[in-house]
Formats: structure tokens, sequence, C-alpha cells
């Protein structure tokens, strides 16, 4: 005996119903976690702790010295991310999967292993010759100062530069380019005039991405720079910091306060509309 | 005179082999052939946009096979346009004169003169991103024209166009081959326009050209000086 349309409606109605409860329940039990994380946070402390806080000077140098690395390294990432995202975009060229294949490397591999690695590299001895003693010798220290923070920040953010960067020029029909080539512009001249002009909006994605990356490094910057006060601590590793002597209250005012950073950076990314072809 | 001799190149999964024809100055070449059969990739290796594996492309007997897309002075209409997003169209006139560093003052003379012939004047300042079809098509042509090219390569220009804008076009083509004179090699599939536009036809299949008889039998349109 077959259903009528009724009971049939009734039944789709009752599977959607348990459908949408069954997504609702499952994907709001993240966004509760990530609320209930941020409401403990701001809860465990006051507007007028986190006022006190900023104004110390060792965490107004360390929000200094954010600001200034992050900017540093998302311009240092946004130009190597934009000429390798552009070249893999566009080229075929022996060992292209290799290079395809290396700069995800810093993405999946372990931020202390970064680090380390960065570590490694400046201090092995090639025969006698050190990249660190050498860099000291013409007055640019790097290891456990700040072109060190810099660095570790440029290391992993340029993997998604590079990374926004293909995607965006992968979207960008190269047709155009190549008529401006025979209308008689050089690749460089079709790359500037032509590519980058349409490629803005992911070149402003991909530099906000690589500035929030930065901000949220610690590992590698922990063991390639350091963590000295007024010397190589950012925000990241003042939380570690203040963590670390039992100044919990002092930890999670500058933890809100990169909060408040990150938070931005997620609004813009947002209002780019780059969520959509990450 | 443009010569195509023995040209060979590989195209996705297909190949063209031993291609020749010959075009002469003023002449308008129709080329035929259904979709997948080669002819977007002869257009771009004339161009210099797709590499050739064997044969020679020469230019009033100058061999410019190798040469690059920049130096070949030819004027290249995709199917797409490939417009530049967020230029005006007054900036697509001028792209290629300002490459060549050409005088501000000749610069506007020309794509004021450009404009007129192409009906555009009214919309020199809008950009391209806010152009209806037949506009979009006319831009196009111009910004191939800014610079007199050796010959006009129009990959199916009126095959995304309605019924009226495609009229237009095919008075504007035959307004433009008779004032202008210029050497074109028109892509197409669609039998009509071949014949309303054609000096000579000819029929690319399986590979291989073929020259089929075409509606003009009269004398080929001057290039006018």
């Amino acid at each position: 005996m077959s259903l009528s349309p009724q009971r049939i409606a009734t039944r789709r109605r009752c599977s959607d119903a348990i459908f949408f409860t069954t997504l609702g329940l499952l994907g709001g039990s993240y966004v509760v976690l990530i609320l209930a994380l941020l409401t403990a946070d701001a809860l465990f402390t006051t507007p007028g702790h986190m006022w006190q806080v900023i104004q110390q000077p060792e965490i107004q140098y360390s929000l200094r010295l954010t600001l200034v690395t992050c900017s540093i390294s998302a311009i240092l990432s946004l130009w190597v991310g934009t000429a390798l995202g552009y070249l893999l975009s566009r080229y075929q060229f022996p060992g292209r999967w290799l290079i395809d294949t290396l700069i995800e490397i810093p993405v999946v591999l372990p931020p202390l292993v970064l680090g380390l690695s960065l570590l490694i590299l400046f201090h092995l001895d090639w025969g006698g010759w050190r990249l660190e003693d050498a860099l000291r010798d013409r007055g640019l220290p790097v290891t456990f100062h700040v072109p060190a923070i810099i660095l570790a920040q440029f290391a992993i953010g340029c993997a998604f530069t590079s990374r926004t960067m293909r995607v965006t020029f992968d979207e960008i029909n190269p047709r155009a380019e190549q008529v401006a080539r025979t209308l008689g512009c050089s690749r460089a001249g079709a790359f500037w005039q032509i590519a980058l002009p349409q490629a803005q909006r992911g070149l402003v994605a991909a530099g906000v991405m690589a500035w929030a990356r930065s901000l949220g490094e610690f590992g590698p910057i922990l063991v390639f720079a350091g963590a000295t006060r007024m010397k190589t601590e950012v925000l990241s590793t003042s939380v570690y910091f203040e963590w670390s002597v039992g100044h919990l209250e002092t930890a999670v005012a500058v933890s809100l306060l990169m909060v408040v950073m990150a938070l931005g950076v997620l609004i813009t990314l947002r209002w780019l509309g780059v969520e959509r072809s990450r | 005179m443009i010569v195509v001799d023995r040209l060979s190149l590989t195209a996705g999964h297909f190949q063209l082999t031993d291609i020749s024809l010959q075009i002469a100055a003023g002449e308008y070449v129709v080329l035929m052939g259904r979709t997948g059969s080669g002819k977007t990739s002869l257009l771009e290796a004339l161009c210099g946009l797709r590499p050739v594996r064997a044969g020679r492309i020469l230019i009033d007997d100058v061999d410019i096979t190798r040469h690059d897309p920049a130096d070949r002075q030819m004027g290249y209409v995709p199917q797409d346009l490939a417009l530049f997003p967020g230029l005006t169209v007054a900036e697509h006139l001028s792209f290629a004169l300002r490459l060549r560093r050409i005088a501000a003052t000749e610069q506007r003379r020309r794509v004021t003169e450009l404009a007129e012939l192409l009906g555009i004047t009214s919309v020199l300042t809008r950009s391209v991103d806010r152009l209806s079809g037949g506009e979009a098509q006319r831009v196009a042509l111009g910004r191939a024209l800014a610079i007199p090219p050796r010959i006009l390569l129009l990959d199916e220009p009126l095959s995304a166009l309605d019924d009226v804008t495609r009229q237009e076009m095919y008075l504007l083509l035959r307004d433009l081959k008779q004032k202008t004179g210029v050497t074109t090699l028109h892509v197409t599939h669609n039998q009509a326009e071949a014949r309303e536009l054609a000096d000579r036809l000819l029929i690319l299949e399986q590979g291989r050209l073929t020259e089929v008889a075409t509606a003009h039998d009269g004398p080929k349109t001057p290039p006018v000086p």
C-alpha cells in the first residue's frame, strides 16, 4: 500500500528537521566552544586591567615590536609569495612539482621544528664558515635578535602568501596578459600592467593572512629569536613569559589584545571575500 | 604577404601538421572548422602565443617564427575578447600607443579616430567592465587596430552576440575592410558569416587546410594608403 502525499510530505519535513538539528548541534558545538573560550578570557580580566597591562613598558615594547616585525615579514612574504605564485600559476618548467611541494613544507612542519631548522642553518659549520658569523661580521647578527623574529615569521608567512597568490593568479584568465604581449608588452610589462592590478584583492588578502600568521607565531620565534625582555619579546612570547612566572591575568590581558587584533584581520578577510576562495 | 609554410604544432591532444597558407596584403580570409579543429591554436601560433613544432611563418619574406609576440605587430582579438579589467575604453585604445611612447597628442588623435571609426565615441571614458557585448567587441577591435597591424587575427568575433548586434558587427567589419584595407584572418564556424565577409574561405579539417569557393569573385578590396 502506497503512502498518501500528505504523509510523504510530513516524513520529508521530519527528515529535514532531524537533518538540520544534527547539523546545528554538531556545527554549533564548535561555535559554542570558541565563544566559551573568548567569554572565559573576557571574564578573567577587566577593561581596566587590560588598559593597565597595555601601559606597561614591556608590553608596549612587545606590542610595537609585534606590529613592526609582522608588517615587515608580511611585506617580504608578499613580495616573494607573489613572484612564486605567478611563476607556478603561469609557467611550466622542469622541477615545478618539486618547488610546489617544497613551499608547502613550512605549512605542515611543526613550528618548533621550523625554528630549530633555522637555528641549525645559521649555526651549521660549513668547513669553518658559519652563516651567523658571516652576517655578524657584517654588523647584522640574526640569531636571538630582531631579524630572527622576522625570518621566523617570514618562513611560515611566505608559504601562505605563495599559496594565496597562486590561487589568485589561477583564477585570472591569462588571455589578457597574452593579448597585452601581442600589443607590444614584455612579459614583465604584462605582469605589472595587466596581471597585478587584477590580483589586487588577492594581494591584500595574502598580505593580511601573512600578517595574521606572523602575529600568532610562537614556537620558531622562541627557538630562533629567544624571548628576551625589551629585546626579542613579541606579544605571543609575552603571553608565555607572563604565564610562566604566574602572572595569569596579564597573560590573559595580552591574549585578549591579540584576539582583538586577530578579529580585525578576520573581518578584513571576510570583507575582501576571500573566505570563499580558501 | 603572410606565408605559413608547413607549420606543425601540438595543442593539447591533437596536432596540426604541415599547415600551409598564403594571405595577400589587404585580403580578408575566413578560416572555418569544427570546434576543436585547431583554428584557435593556429591563430595563437601566428601571433606567437603557442610554440610551433616545425615550419615557418613569414611576413613580407621575413621569418618571424621565433619572434616574440610583442615584435610581430599582429592584431589579435580572442574569442573572449580579454579586455583589461578596470581600464577605460580610451585606455584600451591607447594601450599599444603608450607602450610605444607615442606623443600624447598623437595618442589622443588616434583614439578619437578609432572611436569614430568603431562608433564608440560615447563610451570612451567608461570602464570596460560596464560595456554591452557589441561595445566590448568594438573596443577589442580598436585595441588591436591602434597600431595598424600587419594582420588582424579575429577568433570567432561574432559568436557571442545577439542577432541585431551581430548584424551591426557584420557591417562594421565590412566597413573596416574597406576603410583600412587591413589584412585579416577571421576564424568562425558560422557559414553565413564566412560567406558574407570572406575574400577567400579556408576549411580546417582533421589537421588539414582546404580552400573552398567564396561568394566574392570580384577583385580584392584595395588597401587604402
